[in-house]
């Protein structure tokens, strides 16, 4: 008996020690602090050029030292991520509605979009075509992608702004004509039947599309597809359709995270800072749409002049759109198969 | 009393348990090396002989072509995708290739990342894994054919699920959230959550390694040990990790291979944070999507590297078990002679 219980006590004592020793590599590896922006997928390279920009500037003005952070995967995702504790000082999502999303979550101010000019937004982009060298499918316009044979690469509308957009736009495409919803509810099931795989985030597409080289039009963010070409060394181009959906990507800083870090000037400035001229000018050369009039205008050449329908036209604001197209039974739901 | 304490085996005589000992060491090896190892420690040598025979007897050309198509196999798909990492990666030069690593703090941090989460989950394992291996083969308790299963069960459930588990319990909206936020602590989308969550997609490995050493050695020298008054850091020390020491280290290094290269679970944890959160599996994904190819087959090769390192530490240890296990057989025959 005796010595049955000295093995067990053993057996204790060897565990107590090891979550000791747990607990004290873990009070010794404490976190350093910085500003953390949760943003959506294709915004990489654009906040890499922005980061660089502003930490010099602030620190001249406020004589801090920034490190910016930076986390990007499909909108949906990342807001979740953020409800989730993700400890975001700023989140730069792709649609309205995730962001009304984590204030949803006690997390930010509800009037959100009163903080910021022009709604909370410093861009604006849409949804445009990408296709492989010379067209060879010939995809000029919305209804050419439901011909026999296009295979269409778009991500999961239920985690990815980029899906989400890439529904609307398709939709609006054809009430927007003035054909009815039942004509545009037949329009995108198809639509969706050409899809072969659904990525979590516009990148993943992009990797689908360019690398793999699966599919035959690929539809994206419009600056994504800029960048898109670049990379892909001139085996795609871009096809603008004659209309599309205007996206708004929100800004917000995150109130319960700046107010536990102490970032809230910091994150703040950030924000502001990406509607004076300098930001503004960066986010024209990667080809999102600058919302100041005085960059649009400048800027203005290098972006082809197509039709953009705003929300309003498919829902009362972004989440009653989101709502009625992607909530649990809703549009999607009704006209997506999973294979 | 004295029975149950011992475990299964109460009463096998010394050689008996010895001799036991070869099946599950030898089942952790790779099919190749196991006949054989068994053959040479067991005295009988009955197989060996005439199954070299049979094979002499097969008309060359199968033979050749059978060991051309694994050769072919082999080729296609293990040295080709393996060279390939090193030649995309050297593709545009050293200079970029060293560049890619160690000028790209995001890179540097992501590789400090593993290497910091992997030996931490590896210790976690090596202690719970030894715990529930010596409490499995020395004890019967209720729930014991549970906790059995449930060691387990990592294997079968999905590395995502896995990941999601720990954002059900330790995020904002979870069970833990409010509470781990109001004492400050970070568990997920840091590197604890990491480690937890490479913790659990591992765990099996150790405790699958030595529960079946543990079965098979018994617990007749701690029983000895400790009523000959050994205290418990002497019977750790002196008879219970000596006994299983080859089975831990094998554990450890299998632990390892699997804790670097995980990523499933570690992407619903870590948040995405470049520089901060990104293990080097996750940071080959991100310079991929980021279209830095060489940069991505950098990180991979050194990935691969380390895995390399891996099978060179495995390939020792077998080879190091052998010569003991020969050396022990060899001592038994001498003894049974005498």
């Amino acid at each position: 008996m005796r010595i049955k219980k000295e093995i067990r006590l053993t057996l204790f004592k060897l565990v107590v020690a090891l979550v000791g020793a747990v607990g004290f590599a873990y009070a010794a590896g404490a976190e350093t602090q910085n500003l953390l922006n949760v943003s959506y997928d294709p915004t990489r390279e654009l906040y890499r050029d922005i980061n660089a920009a502003f930490i010099p500037e602030y620190k001249a003005k406020a004589a801090t030292d920034l490190t910016i952070k930076q986390s990007h995967g499909g909108s949906g995702s990342q807001a979740r991520a953020v409800v989730d504790g993700l400890e975001a000082d700023v989140v730069t999502l792709a649609i309205p509605s995730d962001v009304d999303q984590i204030a949803k979550a006690g997390l930010l101010d509800k009037d959100w979009r009163k903080r910021l000019p022009n709604d909370g937004s410093a861009y604006n982009s849409t949804i445009v075509f990408v296709v492989r060298k010379g067209n060879p499918k010939n995809v000029h316009d919305w209804p050419d992608l439901v011909r026999e044979g296009i295979e269409i690469i778009t991500p999961n509308p239920k985690t990815s702004g980029n899906g989400q957009l890439s529904l609307w736009a398709a939709w609006g495409s054809v009430t927007q004509r003035g054909g009815s919803e039942a004509e545009a509810a037949r329009f995108v099931t198809q639509l969706y039947k050409q899809v072969p795989v659904l990525d979590a985030g516009a990148r993943g597409s992009t990797t689908t599309f360019v690398q793999k080289g699966i599919g035959d039009v690929h539809l994206t963010w419009e600056n994504e597809a800029y960048l898109e070409v670049q990379e892909a060394e001139g085996s795609v181009e871009i096809v603008y359709p004659p209309i599309s959906i205007l996206a708004t990507p929100p800004l917000a800083w995150v109130d319960a995270n700046v107010k536990r870090h102490g970032t809230e000037a910091a994150a703040r400035a950030y924000l502001e800072f990406l509607y004076t001229p300098k930001a503004q000018e960066i986010i024209a050369k990667h080809h999102y749409r600058p919302t100041e009039p005085a960059a649009l205008a400048r800027f203005q050449a290098g972006l082809p002049k197509i039709e953009l329908f705003p929300i309003t036209a498919l829902g009362k604001d972004w989440s009653d759109a989101k709502d009625r197209f992607f909530g649990e039974g809703k549009i999607f739901d009704s006209i997506y198969k999973p294979k | 009393m004295s029975d149950s304490t011992s475990g299964r085996r109460p009463l096998a005589p010394r050689g008996e348990a010895a001799r036991s000992l070869t099946p599950p060491l030898a089942d952790a090896r790779p099919a190749a090396v196991r006949p054989e190892s068994a053959a040479d420690a067991a005295p009988l040598r009955v197989g060996a002989g005439t199954k070299s025979r049979r094979g002499a007897e097969d008309p060359a050309i199968v033979r050749w072509t059978l060991i051309a198509l694994a050769f072919l196999a082999m080729t296609i798909l293990v040295v080709i995708p393996l060279a390939n990492v090193f030649y995309e990666a050297f593709a545009k030069g050293v200079g970029t290739y060293w560049d890619n690593l160690y000028n790209d703090p995001d890179t540097l941090s992501a590789i400090f990342m593993t290497l910091k989460v992997a030996p931490m989950a590896v210790a976690l394992n090596v202690v719970f894994g030894f715990a529930a291996a010596w409490a499995i083969a020395r004890f019967r308790f209720p729930g014991r054919a549970l906790l059995t299963s449930l060691i387990d069960l990592p294997f079968a459930v999905s590395p995502v699920v896995a990941g999601l588990l720990f954002v059900l319990l330790f995020g904002l909206q979870g069970l833990f959230g409010q509470w781990l936020r109001e004492v400050d602590v970070k568990i997920i989308f840091a590197w604890p959550g990491l480690v937890l969550a490479t913790t659990f997609v591992t765990f099996p490995i150790v405790a699958r390694e030595l529960i079946p050493l543990m079965e098979a050695t018994g617990s007749d020298e701690e029983v000895a040990a400790v009523s000959l008054g050994a205290r418990w850091w002497q019977l750790l020390s002196r008879v219970t990790l000596p006994n299983v020491k080859w089975g831990i280290l094998y554990g450890v290094i299998l632990c390892n291979a699997r804790a670097m290269g995980e990523f499933g679970a570690v992407a619903v944890v870590s948040g995405r944070i470049t520089g901060q959160t990104d293990t080097m599996p996750l940071r080959v994904e991100k310079l991929f999507q980021e279209y830095n190819l060489p940069g991505a087959f950098a990180v991979a090769s050194v990935l691969t590297l380390l895995a390399l390192i891996t099978l060179v530490i495995k390939v020792t240890l077998e080879w190091r078990t052998r010569r003991e296990l020969e050396e022990a057989s060899r001592l038994r025959t001498l003894r049974s002679e005498a």
